[in-house]
């Protein structure tokens, strides 16, 4: 049996996988689409009520997940992180396997660099393993993907099983395929409704 | 007889907690601090609540909004040190117009021993206040417990940061044994 490791994973296409990922939600799952091109690319595929967009501050896609997971436990919560903003809160994932939400997975979109300001590479081009960072800080189910099958398969591992779960995408250096709408209190609005947590008569 | 004031400065965390319970609080984020121990042994104890201990106080900004984006009311405990590490963090309530109620315990305040605790304490109020947080202070024992209800009822009344600092007055200035 051939191991995925940080070297070997194949890198692949942002909107490709960020595509493939949506399709395979059926059940109202929750997203947390990360800053910068993690959540231009996950509203690209398509807006559905369950998905947020965080357009500032690096590193709290997963913090934010974490408290949405825990608030809804029967559903299941994805966090979209890039390797950058993870780097900037690494530590949320001892806070992640402490707190050991069930229904949490997280996907880091490493393609190196901080592609939104140039792609300028990022302090963990010495070899920063992010899997192996994240099964260090105690979240056992930690994995590369592959292939892009090999991520659907994780994926819908992640929806059947109970986590935490990680998933590690090596990415290539394609940008972006569009970019979300910047209304921060409006995405927060239509999130929260599909939470089915805000019920307003001020809808139109 | 012991008479309110007294009551108030043995009990003022037993009192945050009781409004925590009355507004329903389910998750509790926080850094610990010896001024909050009495507090954070209350809430681990509590089955309703989720009391998540974290790396720093940024990720609490954080819990806190998806907790609020997921149904639930949360709120921030931290040392005053600790304003200082998630001030950039407070753009996700007011961009999000969302509660992020906190609770902080103030070192380089009254009677301080530790130089390296003074910048961060003297500036926390202003920082705070620079990123459209509502501060209130309290300074006495008697004064925690209707501060904090003020901070809790303006966040989530009124979708926006709030915070009360507790005085080192009320808490009593750390010694480590001098």
């Amino acid at each position: 049996m051939s191991v995925t490791t940080a070297h070997n994973a194949k890198r692949m296409y942002r909107f490709d996988l960020t595509k493939r990922l949506v399709a395979k939600l059926h059940r109202d799952e929750a997203v947390i689409g990360g800053i910068g091109h993690s959540n231009f690319d996950l509203f690209t595929a398509g807006h559905r009520p369950q998905n947020f967009y965080m357009l500032g501050s690096m590193g709290l896609a997963i913090p934010i997940a974490l408290g949405v997971a825990i608030a809804q436990p029967q559903r299941k919560v994805f966090a979209l992180e890039g390797d950058g903003s993870l780097l900037m809160q690494l530590g949320c994932l001892s806070t992640v396997a402490t707190q050991a939400p069930k229904n949490l997975i997280i996907l880091v979109m490493d393609n190196g660099t901080y592609q939104i300001t140039g792609g300028q590479v990022t302090p963990a081009a010495g070899g920063t393993d992010f899997v192996a960072v994240a099964r260090g800080c105690g979240l056992t189910s930690a994995a590369w993907a592959a292939d892009e099958a090999d991520f659907e398969r994780l994926v819908e591992q992640g929806l059947a099983t109970d986590g935490p779960h990680l998933i590690g995408l090596k990415l290539d250096e394609q940008g972006p395929a569009g970019q979300t709408e910047r209304d921060p209190a409006q995405i927060r609005d239509r999130f929260m409704r599909g939470m089915g947590v805000k019920k307003s008569k001020l809808v139109t | 007889m012991p008479d309110a004031a007294t009551d108030a400065a043995r009990d003022w965390p037993d009192q945050i907690y009781a409004l925590l319970k009355e507004h329903d609080i389910r998750q509790v984020a926080l850094v610990p601090d010896a001024g909050h121990s009495r507090l954070i042994k209350r809430c681990l104890a509590d089955n309703d609540m989720k009391v998540a201990t974290l790396t720093t106080e940024e990720e609490g900004i954080a819990m806190l909004f998806g907790a609020w984006l997921g149904g639930e009311k949360g709120v921030l405990l931290m040392q005053s040190s600790g304003v200082g590490n998630c001030i950039n963090m407070l753009s996700v309530p007011i961009s999000h117009r969302t509660p992020c109620p906190m609770i902080v315990t103030m070192r380089g305040d009254y009677g301080e021993f530790n130089p390296f605790q003074v910048p961060m304490g003297n500036a926390t109020q202003t920082v705070l206040e620079a990123m459209g947080t509502l501060v209130k202070r309290a300074d006495a024992p008697e004064d925690v417990a209707p501060t904090v209800n003020a901070t809790l009822r303006l966040a989530f009344n009124t979708y926006r940061p709030t915070a009360t600092l507790i005085g080192q007055r009320v808490i009593g200035a750390k010694t480590f044994g001098k």
